[in-house]
């Protein structure tokens, strides 16, 4: 198999930056002072910081060699389920880093940035149309933020109709962050497994939706990449208790423009403009969580929003039943510009045709590879497929060393340990960024480690072999963590 | 992982469903996880256990065990108050991974004594890994 990075002469090592420099090497010259010194409180006087002492290059020579050991979406394959690391078009960066908007300072005055209102009111327009929510808040930073955006809607409704209610139902499939978010609002969370197909039933959520509860988080598609077929009466189910729907649209690079989660009857749902709308993300950079609300529950939206003055647009404040600021000014706004751009570069028939294509890149890789792998649950998948440890465990080989050996034939593994319903997971998801030449090379390999694992476990044991380090004592690293240079 | 001839079993402990053991000793029951359980979970790496004092309804959450793969709530087989926790798994939580029948998690005193006997005999624990 060729393609695989081989260590060599130029992939150069490179030392923590405390273990290079020498004592009084600069970076700059700093010019003599021209004022008087003046002594310091001796409270504020001592050994100072441990930096080491760097010239330029050394610093620049340091990242430069560690970003070259880089793997990112732009080098190839990024298949880790449920984190859609789709390729980001370049044309969104630069949109973003143009100086009029990135240098645009959060404090002018609305009638000096009306073009930065009018992208905002674009984007609130835009994710109002491809989830059928007209309430749109482009603040939260992130998906578990959006989340939280969204309980605390929950609570305000709840408490505007002098109902009080305490619990919320999750699935066993939905997002791992949802019991948190809910848990932080005061809610207590309440599991429910989901059904044999790996869907979550009515009657299940039936069983426990009752008057104390303020609704439910659903994740559709969920964690097994499966469409949650049974939404609309659940919704109502939910719905007739006097409880709200949650969506979390983490997943929705599945179904843009193809589902619309209002009909569903989802009340309340974040996107994350990270996964799905074109702002690389894994390496904790900013992110955005925009939510989006019905028309009824648009009141209790966090402020201030965009929204048209006359001939221009203008952050309305004026909301009482608000739940109040979430972000600082306006959220991140680079990720928004990206989002903006991309949507209106794709269009509503491209963003379906991209969603389509990441269902089929995904069912494509299901189907090529169910003979080798045991499917978690043999039914249609949505973007992602997920396929348990099953026979690994006759040749005592886990997830982990499968995962491991991929790095060895030039891949980023898979998600894998989760979902946590399916034993020793490996959790696919392409994206529609690979063409078919792509997905067969992977899929060739993935089949070409299984019969390693059949024939030459070994290989898989110790992998990887070909990457610049070798197995790390992960264990070891969550156990006693060195945290200082 | 584990195949199943070779996972480890205490004769003596009643076990729940969610792969807790428990051990009898005079008026208190101590409690810990399976090998099944441990080997599920992989390289333990942290345990987070209540205070002593707190006391938990049967299959209430009293505490997380992290690894390397995911977090895991445990749950009291047997309502009862905390009286003591195993103060060697703050420092070294592998124990749990290397003894999972020597490292206890806690020690309770039931509220009701009788539950003991609504948990899995050995026999019972067998067959349900075994599906």
């Amino acid at each position: 198999m060729s393609g695989t990075v081989e260590a060599n002469g130029m992939i150069q090592e490179e030392p923590l930056l405390w273990e290079k420099g020498s004592r009084g090497r600069q970076g700059m010259s700093i010019p003599a002072a021209d004022v008087p010194p003046v002594e310091l409180p001796a409270e504020l006087c001592g050994a100072g910081p441990d930096f080491p002492d760097l010239s330029e290059v050394d610093v620049v020579r340091h990242y430069t060699r560690l970003s070259a050991w880089n793997y990112g979406v732009d080098s190839g394959l990024y298949p880790l389920g449920s984190c859609t690391m789709k390729y980001n078009p370049k044309i969104n960066e630069r949109l973003a880093a143009t100086p009029e908007l990135a240098a645009a300072h959060p404090l002018l005055a609305d009638s000096e940035v009306q073009g930065c209102l009018e992208l905002m009111y674009g984007l609130q327009e835009g994710l109002a149309a491809i989830t059928g929510l007209p309430g749109v808040s482009l603040q939260p930073a992130a998906g578990a933020q959006g989340e939280l955006t969204g309980m605390l809607i929950f609570a305000a409704w709840h408490r505007s109709r002098g109902s009080r209610r305490n619990k919320i139902l999750i699935p066993d499939t939905a997002h791992g962050t949802n019991p948190a978010s809910a848990a932080l609002c005061g809610f207590r969370p309440v599991p429910i497994a989901s059904g044999p197909d790996g869907i979550l039933t009515t009657e299940a959520v039936a069983a426990v939706m009752d008057d104390e509860t303020v609704g439910i988080m659903i994740t559709n598609p969920n964690t097994l990449g499966l469409f949650e077929t049974n939404i609309r009466e659940i919704a109502e189910v939910v719905h007739a208790r006097g409880g709200l729907v949650y969506g979390d649209g983490a997943n929705m690079n599945a179904v843009m423009g193809v589902v619309n989660p209002a009909l569903c009857g989802v009340d309340v749902m974040h996107l994350n403009l990270h996964k799905t709308f074109s702002t690389p993300h894994g390496g904790g950079g900013p992110g955005a969580g925009p939510v989006c609300v019905t028309a009824e529950l648009s009141r209790f939206l966090p402020v201030p929003r965009v929204v048209r003055a006359g001939n221009g647009y203008r952050l309305d404040e004026d909301c009482p039943d608000s739940v109040g600021r979430v972000h600082a000014f306006h959220g991140n706004f680079s990720v928004l510009v990206r989002a903006y751009g991309y949507v209106l570069s794709m269009g509503a028939a491209f963003l379906k045709r991209a969603s389509q294509l990441a269902v089929l890149n995904a069912a494509y890789l299901k189907e090529s590879l169910k003979e080798s792998l045991p499917l978690a649950y043999p039914r249609p998948c949505m973007h992602e497929c997920v396929f348990s440890d099953g026979w690994l465990h006759e040749h005592n080989i886990t997830t982990l060393d499968l995962a491991k050996r991929l790095i060895d034939y030039g891949y980023h593994p898979p998600t894998i340990y989760f979902p946590l319903v399916v034993p020793g997971a490996i959790m696919i998801e392409p994206t529609e960024t690979e063409s078919q030449q792509d997905l067969d090379r992977f899929i060739a390999v993935l089949k070409q480690i299984v019969a390693e694992a059949r024939n030459n476990p070994e290989l898989l044991r110790q992998a990887p072999t070909r990457a610049k380090l070798g197995r790390l004592d992960e264990t070891r690293a969550a156990r006693q963590p060195c945290l200082c240079g | 992982m584990k195949g199943f001839d070779a996972l480890l079993f205490g004769e003596e402990l009643r076990y729940s469903e969610d792969h807790e053991w428990v051990s009898t000793s005079g008026e208190t029951f101590q409690v810990g996880v399976s090998d099944y359980a441990q080997d599920q979970m992989g390289d333990i790496v942290y345990v987070e256990l209540p205070e002593v004092g707190q006391t938990f309804a049967k299959g209430e959450q009293f505490g997380t065990l992290e690894s390397v793969k995911a977090v895991s709530e445990l749950y009291l087989p047997v309502g009862g108050e905390i009286v003591s926790v195993n103060p060697a798994l703050a420092d070294s939580p592998e124990q749990i991974n290397s003894d999972p029948y020597g490292s206890w998690l806690v020690t309770i005193k039931p509220s009701d004594p009788e539950e003991l006997e609504r948990l899995l005999s050995v026999a019972a624990y067998r067959q349900l890994l075994q599906g």
